[in-house]
């Protein structure tokens, strides 16, 4: 399973964290600190895999996006590449050729496409077709006009 | 008018709206200095804050969003906890959208208010909305505690059950997290299993593989219950693979990539150690193997996981061989991720598939010089595991470059692996010395602490080689003495070895000329160097020491070690202080205290782990069974002092016997006793000189006794050695491992007289045959009245097999008498020297 994902920018601001075990908050901040030590000081042309205590780390880059996530020893990581591109994939379908700024102003919605393709840390969904409509379904179920026409109450 | 007035009024009470989040994101990231952030956030957490009291409902929702995403700013939000409660509780899906995300992201298990969650998760996975049903089941599926789980186990397994695949998916999922967290509940989710398989649904295919893997790990019997879907999943496989273009599944050309490795995971599971479900499966594997495009990530996605399956299952052999050439593809492929991933597998099949492995051992070598940091360690890891008797001297070339060359954070675990493997394959004497001094010169400060002492071992043990050896570490030390390792096994060869170097007796190449005084020269730089660490220092004043005997210019020698008597440094004082009494009271013993040393037998039980800890400092203790001409323990306890081993106190073991002139030729016994004085003993150190409860560090694959009386001692029966006069030895045995002419006797000494025995040295000796060590005693006083025992480790190297015989001397101080004896124990079993 995946332990953690977590998106963060070349400047080391944190856009996303999703927790699939529990950890303290200290933890949490231990492992934020560490993962974006370790993947801002990767090479250019690295492998995508980092050995980090118990875990294999994969990391990718997308744009000034870093999306990293903290394995468990049987998982393939060559499949979690490829998870993280659907994810990157299902953010750009909904948003339209989805850059940084997208999830900084809109970060509950990437919350929201990330809890209707992973949960628990293994893959929830693997169309795409119907996680997109999933989003669009409970997009209208938010109750006012403003939410429908997207432009939220919050 | 008035109604205005009144409007006015009701407008000015009214708190005006709080900002809409993206507004506040927007003025967050104006600001310019954390500071200026700080200032923004303070001020919006106190106008939420007051919100939150004013209870208004309608923004609740809008203020929480806000702060969490301040939270992520990583400001604290914790006032918000009971908030999100809140916003479960309402009616209106987008709160309950962001009361679950505020829950996922603010009320982690530790949280009290956590459990409070509970009802509101139990409605609504009742709720009539599957959206609702969505929302809960994702929350309690993603950090849902043991007791909520406990708590709403039933109702996960109810959804289990739906029809509904946008639920049952779901449902699986949680299920996952439930077993998880309560592996106990796993039962009950058996029976909703039933037909999972039948659903033509790739997310309730998907989650429900999940959910049949997650089981299957956890319990051997679901593990033999689910064998039977072996043939489902087959061909659930088959038809992804040969089914044409899904749109709505496709990645790359391949059809839902993600299901195909997550059953071929399943499947191995299923098809490890039993043939059939293995054979059942064969066909599949082979097909993907062959047939899966490996242009692409995806694709080799698929073929790793195939590859690993392969290489579990029991499967036919050419489909294993199938599996590593794959793998060796791998190796080859521009891919960086593609290269470590076959890196990392082939490290895990290295034991089981030795030979098909060594067919690739040049990519292997090669990917040590790849840029990737990753790439080379687990390069480096495989080509260890890889190094045989055949391939040594070509793997240790390439080995010792990447050594060479590589970044400080490999060298140490080169250099150990580099030491490993010349231990274990090394052709030829020469080589592996060589091999060492290759690695000490050029990775000599990153060579483990307990590498000195392992190597002092081996080239004592290299006996030809000693003078090769010598001149070889002195030259080094000419060049360079900042490496401590190095430096340490130097000063030791020289100190042992100086009479070689300065003869110039060197075979193996030109002998150096140096003189004596040249030799102390380097030496004695070595104890004012500021580069010499407070162990290296020791070194060179032992090794001084020891020249002595081999060298002509005592007296500068006897000049620095009086010097060094008033050192600051504790450890060298004492030493000096020692040596210097060796050199006024003992001169007699000298030369036998500072002999050659004999050969060390190797305890492989616990190799490097022979530390003695002194003063915080390491030391190499040495493993060294009797010198051969039977001067017993003497000579033992003595070259213990000059190895400065034992406890705290730097008070050597000499608990039993002081040395005495070397070997007397009759070789018998009792004249060797005889002529001992036991008055108490070395010379005088600040401490007290018969040391009590002495823990023997030294020999800890002895001290793990304990372990081997379970095992062993059933297999050669205990004897009783002595019994006079109240006092009783018994006699336990062990083998020793792995070395069966290695004898491991126990004595348990106990007292029956109402009066402890005080001062109670045991000493034994052996006939010439043998070989005898006395590790230190538990204490020296054997309580009265059987209220405990002394207990003391004899090791007898039998190599001849001759019969075990020994003498023993027993002393003590019994109501102020002192008492002495003497007698033969004859009557060992069989077992114990056959």
């Amino acid at each position: 399973m995946i332990r953690f994902l977590l998106l963060f920018s070349r400047q080391g601001k944190l856009r996303l964290q999703k927790w699939f075990t529990a950890y303290t908050d200290r933890e949490k901040k231990k492992v934020i600190r560490d993962m974006i030590m370790l993947v801002l000081a990767r090479q250019p042309r690295s492998c995508n895999f980092i050995q980090w205590r118990d875990l294999k780390i994969v990391y990718k880059r997308y744009a000034s996006l870093y999306f990293c996530a903290g394995l468990e020893a049987s998982d393939n990581e060559l499949l979690s590449l490829e998870v993280l591109h659907r994810y990157v994939e299902l953010l750009d379908r909904y948003f339209g050729n989805v850059c940084e700024l997208d999830i900084i102003f809109n970060f509950e919605k990437a919350y929201f496409i990330l809890d209707e393709f992973l949960m628990g840390g293994e893959v929830l969904e693997t169309s795409k077709t119907a996680v997109a409509a999933s989003m669009q379904e409970t997009d209208t179920l938010q109750e006012t006009m403003e939410e429908y026409m997207s432009k939220p109450a919050y | 008018m008035f109604a205005n007035l009144f409007s006015f009024l009701c407008v000015f009470q009214r708190m005006p709206a709080p900002i809409r989040l993206r507004e506040l994101i927007r003025t967050i990231r104006t600001a310019r200095t954390q500071a200026e952030e700080r200032e923004m956030i303070q001020k919006e957490c106190a106008a939420i804050r007051s919100s939150f009291r004013e209870e208004d409902n309608t923004y609740r929702c809008r203020n929480v969003a806000k702060l969490l995403y301040m939270h992520m700013l990583g400001y604290p939000a914790h006032f918000g906890q009971l908030e999100c409660l809140k916003l479960i509780a309402s009616q209106k899906f987008t709160d309950k959208r962001i009361g679950y995300l505020g829950a996922m992201l603010l009320l982690d298990e530790r949280q009290d208010v956590h459990l409070l969650m509970t009802n509101c998760i139990k409605n609504d996975l009742n709720h009539s909305t599957q959206y609702v049903q969505g929302l809960a089941l994702c929350t309690l599926g993603c950090m849902g505690s043991s007791e909520m789980c406990r708590d709403l186990a039933g109702e996960v397994e109810k959804l289990l059950k739906t029809s509904n695949s946008y639920l049952r998916k779901k449902a699986a999922l949680c299920a996952v997290h439930v077993i998880r967290k309560v592996p106990e509940l796993m039962e009950m989710f058996l029976p909703a299993t039933k037909n999972l398989l039948s659903e033509k649904n790739h997310g309730v295919l998907h989650t429900s593989v999940v959910l049949l893997t997650e089981m299957c790990e956890r319990s051997p019997d679901m593990l033999a219950h689910f064998r039977k879907l072996v043939p489902q999943l087959v061909r659930i496989l088959k038809n992804l693979i040969m089914s044409g273009y899904s749109p709505e599944h496709d990645v790359s050309g391949i059809s839902d990539p993600f299901l195909q490795v997550r059953i071929l995971r399943l499947l191995r599971i299923l098809g490890k150690s039993d043939d059939d479900s293995s054979e059942a499966m064969n066909d599949i594997l082979a097909q993907v193997a062959t047939n899966t495009e490996t242009s692409k990530n995806v694709g080799n996605a698929i073929l790793y996981e195939t590859v690993l399956t392969i290489m579990d299952i029991k499967s036919e052999s050419g489909l294993r061989v199938l599996a590593i050439n794959i793998l060796g593809r791998f190796l080859l492929n521009n891919d960086k991720n593609i290269r470590y991933v076959a890196l990392t597998s082939l490290l895990k099949t290295v034991q089981t598939d030795h030979n098909a492995v060594q067919r690739h051992r040049s990519t292997i070598v090669d990917c040590l010089k790849d840029l990737d940091v990753s790439i080379k360690r687990r390069a480096m890891e495989l080509s260890f595991a890889l190094v045989n008797g055949n391939n040594i001297r070509g793997m240790m070339k390439e080995l010792l470059y990447f050594l060479d060359s590589c970044d400080p954070e490999f060298k140490a675990d080169c250099a150990s692996g580099v030491f490993l493997a010349a231990e274990k394959y090394a052709p030829s004497k020469r080589w592996h010395i060589d091999t060492i001094m290759r690695v000490l010169t050029t990775a000599g400060s990153y060579v483990r602490d307990d590498s000195v002492p392992n190597l002092i071992q081996l080239i004592t043990n290299s006996v030809e080689m000693h003078a090769y050896t010598v001149q070889r570490l002195y030259k080094a030390l000419l060049d360079d003495i900042s490496q401590q390792p190095l430096v340490q096994v130097a000063s030791w060869c020289i100190g042992e070895y100086g009479d070689l170097l300065v003869s110039g007796q060197c075979e193996e190449e030109e002998p150096i000329q140096v003189t004596e005084d040249e030799v102390l020269d380097v030496l004695e730089g070595l104890l004012v160097s500021n580069l010499s660490t407070p162990v290296t220092r020791g070194y060179s004043l032992t090794a001084i020491m020891k020249l002595s005997t081999r060298f002509s210019s005592v007296n500068r020698i006897k000049k620095v070690v009086s010097i060094y008597g008033s050192s600051i440094d504790v450890e060298l004082q004492q030493r000096a202080v020692e040596y210097n009494a060796l050199f006024k009271k003992y001169d007699h013993m000298r030369p036998a205290l500072l002999e050659r040393m004999p050969i060390m037998e190797k305890t492989s039980s616990n190799g490097p782990t022979e530390i003695v800890q002194t003063n915080g400092e390491t030391e190499p203790s040495i493993v060294e069974p009797k010198h051969p001409p039977p001067v017993t323990q003497p000579a033992n306890q003595a070259n213990d002092l000059l190895d400065l081993l034992g406890g705290n106190d730097v008070v050597p073991v000499i608990q039993t016997t002081m040395p005495s002139k070397p070997a007397s030729a009759g070789g018998e016994l009792l004249d060797l006793l005889g002529d001992l004085s036991l008055s108490g003993g070395p010379p005088p150190a600040p401490a007290p000189s018969v040391p009590t409860s002495q823990p023997s560090f030294l020999l800890d694959g002895l001290s793990s006794q304990p372990l081997f009386n379970d095992i062993a001692a059933a297999a050669i029966p205990p004897m009783i050695a002595y019994n006079k006069n109240g006092l009783k030895i018994d006699f336990t045995f062990e083998r020793a491992n792995p070395n069966p002419n290695i004898a491991v006797i126990t004595i348990h000494a106990s007292n029956s007289t109402d009066a402890d025995m005080t001062e109670f040295v045991f000493q034994a000796a052996v006939p010439k045959t043998f070989q005898l060590q006395l590790l230190s005693p538990s204490s020296n006083v054997v309580p009265a009245l059987n209220q405990g025992t002394v207990t003391q480790v004899i090791r007898v190297l039998n190599p001849q097999k001759q019969q075990l015989r020994m003498r023993i001397k027993l002393t003590y101080t019994l109501k102020g008498s002192p008492v002495q004896d003497l007698s033969e124990v004859n009557n060992f079993p069989p077992q114990s020297w056959q």
